[in-house]
């Protein structure tokens, strides 16, 4: 056995007398640091090369989430409904918000539906990091695997719930057309952008402790700015007499886009004036926040690759 | 996790008793005791033999971990002592920094099998998982040939899927292709021997029919260096005699082998080498039955 020999001698030559340094053997012999940060590029392939990964991942999560209780899947249908419907009791008939708004249930289900998506992404992408320590402890992946896949699990329950949705909206009286077709491009540009801020936020989650406890007071924030259950443009300007800049500047956030769009799409009556098309403003803020946080996500991410495992 | 929290804390448990080397000097040589039966004087030393070719290299490494959660019974989740520390501006007690590796060196080459030895808590698991790269060193370096990869699947399988779903997801997890899983899946079965227990939940297998279908998952991906973290005490003595058996032939498949264990035997049989941590140092690094035997003593 001369190996262990000559290792300890190498190591002896090398790491005590002085005479070469263990970084200069190691670049002798091309090793490699077993932690440094791929180039973006590579780290992005190498994402794509564990898709099955993330997808089954997203998969098992969501077939062990409810396996618990009784009505299982179900579950993520019932709770953005009673949700609607408890708001419905709220603002519909309590305090009066339906006044202006015409076919006012499809408006507050739409708008629901459509936050819940985001809002559940950003909440479950806050422990992707900080709840997998050990799984990142254990092996080796791209860590963004981690947010991506909880974020396809939202979407794999977002399926269901569309359905839903259309089904509702249906019976409160909208009929089909060809504008629906549009549907999954919203969607599609909703996901780019939920993944971005899922991104940032497990980035975020996994060194500020605290976040957890924060977030549920910042997303219900961010729902009530996101006219859910009123309308931005009849609350702001023609009750509140507010300057119509203030309406837009709402407008922009990303959750309000994607619901207005969504809403335009859907209920006939909506914006009678523009057809089923929204605004030019909340189209490119609807197309700007997908690019947008999907580019920064990924890349504010990366950056602290190699430092997801020290909790 | 909870395991290693724990032993992490004894770890900063025994740490007043440590001279203080938080700061990590580079200019001054490693004060560790190695000692080797015949150490090769440099001149001699094969520089270029094939199997010579380095494949770990660990330079004057050290890891500090930060520990949540780690306070007394008294402090925990109390109120007024966490507003009372808010005032003080106090950081809070429940983080802990835990110097578990300082300051370790040492070469591995081709064909080596290195067992890992020491007390509970004396940085053994921390040391693996910085050789395959999972915990970002505090300071100085680990350089590898290929990826290090850990034997362990444990943490990416879900206790409420049934075994099937839970070896594709395990499989997915080590990084293979879906024809490499559906290649692999039936052996997986067969190894493990829990048949037609693989249609039903995890969570309602024995403890031995998971390890056994744990180890046996994690083990059917080959490695260039092979990190095991106490994977053979599992099952019952048909199992463990086989699980040893596919252990002997990773070995042979593997460029370098770390082995940690608690059964010195298993060591001794297996490695040809010796690491001896205490307190976060190599206290000795050679032969297995010198090693051994002085740890034996101490």
């Amino acid at each position: 056995m001369s190996q262990p020999e000559s290792a300890v001698a190498d190591a002896q030559a090398g790491g005590r007398s002085g005479q070469e340094p263990l970084a200069k053997l190691a670049e002798r012999y091309g090793l490699r640091r077993a932690i440094a940060r791929p180039r973006f590029p590579v780290y992005v392939r190498q994402l794509w090369e564990r898709r099955h990964f993330i997808l089954t991942y997203a998969t098992s999560r969501n077939v062990s989430k409810y396996s618990s209780s009784a009505l299982g899947q179900l579950w993520q249908v019932l709770t953005p409904l009673l949700n609607a419907a408890i708001y419905f009791v709220m603002f519909g008939l309590i305090l009066g918000g339906s006044k202006n708004v015409p076919n006012y249930p499809a408006f507050l289900l739409t708008g629901m539906f459509v936050f819940t998506y985001t809002q559940r992404t950003v909440t479950a992408g806050a422990k992707s990091i900080s709840g997998n320590l050990s799984l990142i402890r254990a092996l080796h992946f791209p860590r963004a695997s981690l947010p991506l896949a909880y974020t396809i699990q939202e979407l794999q329950q977002l399926a269901i719930s569309m359905g839903v949705l259309l089904v509702l909206v249906v019976i409160t009286g909208e009929l089909p057309n060809w504008f629906w077709l549009l549907i999954p491009v919203v969607l599609l540009l909703q996901t780019l952008f939920n993944i971005g801020a899922g991104l940032v936020i497990a980035r975020l989650g996994s060194s500020m402790r605290d976040l957890n406890q924060l977030l549920p007071f910042i997303t219900r924030t961010w729902l009530y700015a996101s006219g859910v259950f009123f309308s931005i443009q009849d609350r702001v300007v023609t009750g509140a007499h507010w300057p119509q800049w203030v309406a837009n500047v709402m407008y922009l956030n990303p959750a309000a886009s994607y619901i207005e769009w969504m809403r335009d799409i859907l209920i006939e009556s909506y914006h009678p004036e523009n057809g089923h098309n929204p605004p030019t403003m909340v189209l490119v803020s609807c197309v700007f926040w997908a690019v947008f946080a999907l580019g920064f996500g990924f890349w504010y991410f990366w950056r602290a690759e190699e430092r997801y495992g020290r909790g | 996790m909870a395991e290693l929290t724990k032993e992490l804390s004894q770890v900063k448990g025994q740490e007043p008793a440590v001279p203080d080397e938080a700061v990590p000097n580079k200019d001054v040589p490693n004060k560790d005791v190695r000692v080797h039966p015949n150490p090769a004087p440099a001149g001699k030393r094969p520089l270029d033999v094939p199997t010579g070719t380095p494949t770990v290299i660990v330079d004057d490494l050290h890891i500090v971990y930060r520990v949540y959660g780690a306070a007394s019974d008294s402090e925990k989740g109390n109120a007024v002592n966490a507003f009372t520390r808010l005032l003080k501006r106090q950081g809070r007690p429940e983080m802990k920094e835990v110097h578990a590796v300082k300051g370790v060196s040492f070469v591995s080459y081709h064909g080596d099998a290195i067992g890992v030895v020491g007390r509970n808590g004396s940085g053994k698991s921390t040391l693996l998982r910085a050789i395959a790269g999972l915990l970002p060193p505090h300071a100085g370096a680990v350089y590898t040939d290929g990826q290090p990869s850990l034997l362990g699947v444990n943490a990416a399988l879900m206790r409420e899927l049934t075994g099937e779903r839970n070896i594709v997801l395990g499989c997915y997890a080590m990084g293979m292709t879906p024809s490499e899983v559906r290649e692999k899946y039936q052996e997986i079965v067969d190894f493990s021997g829990i048949d037609e227990f693989v249609q039903l939940p995890m969570s309602t297998y024995s403890s031995g029919m998971g390890a056994r279908l744990r180890f046996a998952i994690s083990s059917a991906k080959t490695h260039d260096v092979l990190l095991i973290d106490e994977a053979l005490a599992t099952g019952d003595r048909e199992f463990r005699k086989k699980s040893e058996e596919r252990i002997r032939q990773i070995r042979e498949s593997a460029g370098t082998v770390f082995l940690v264990a608690h059964d010195l035997r298993v060591i001794e049989e297996t490695c040809n080498r010796v690491i001896w941590l205490h307190k976060g140092k190599i206290k000795m690094d050679g032969d297995p039955k010198e090693v051994l035997a002085a740890y034996n003593k101490g």
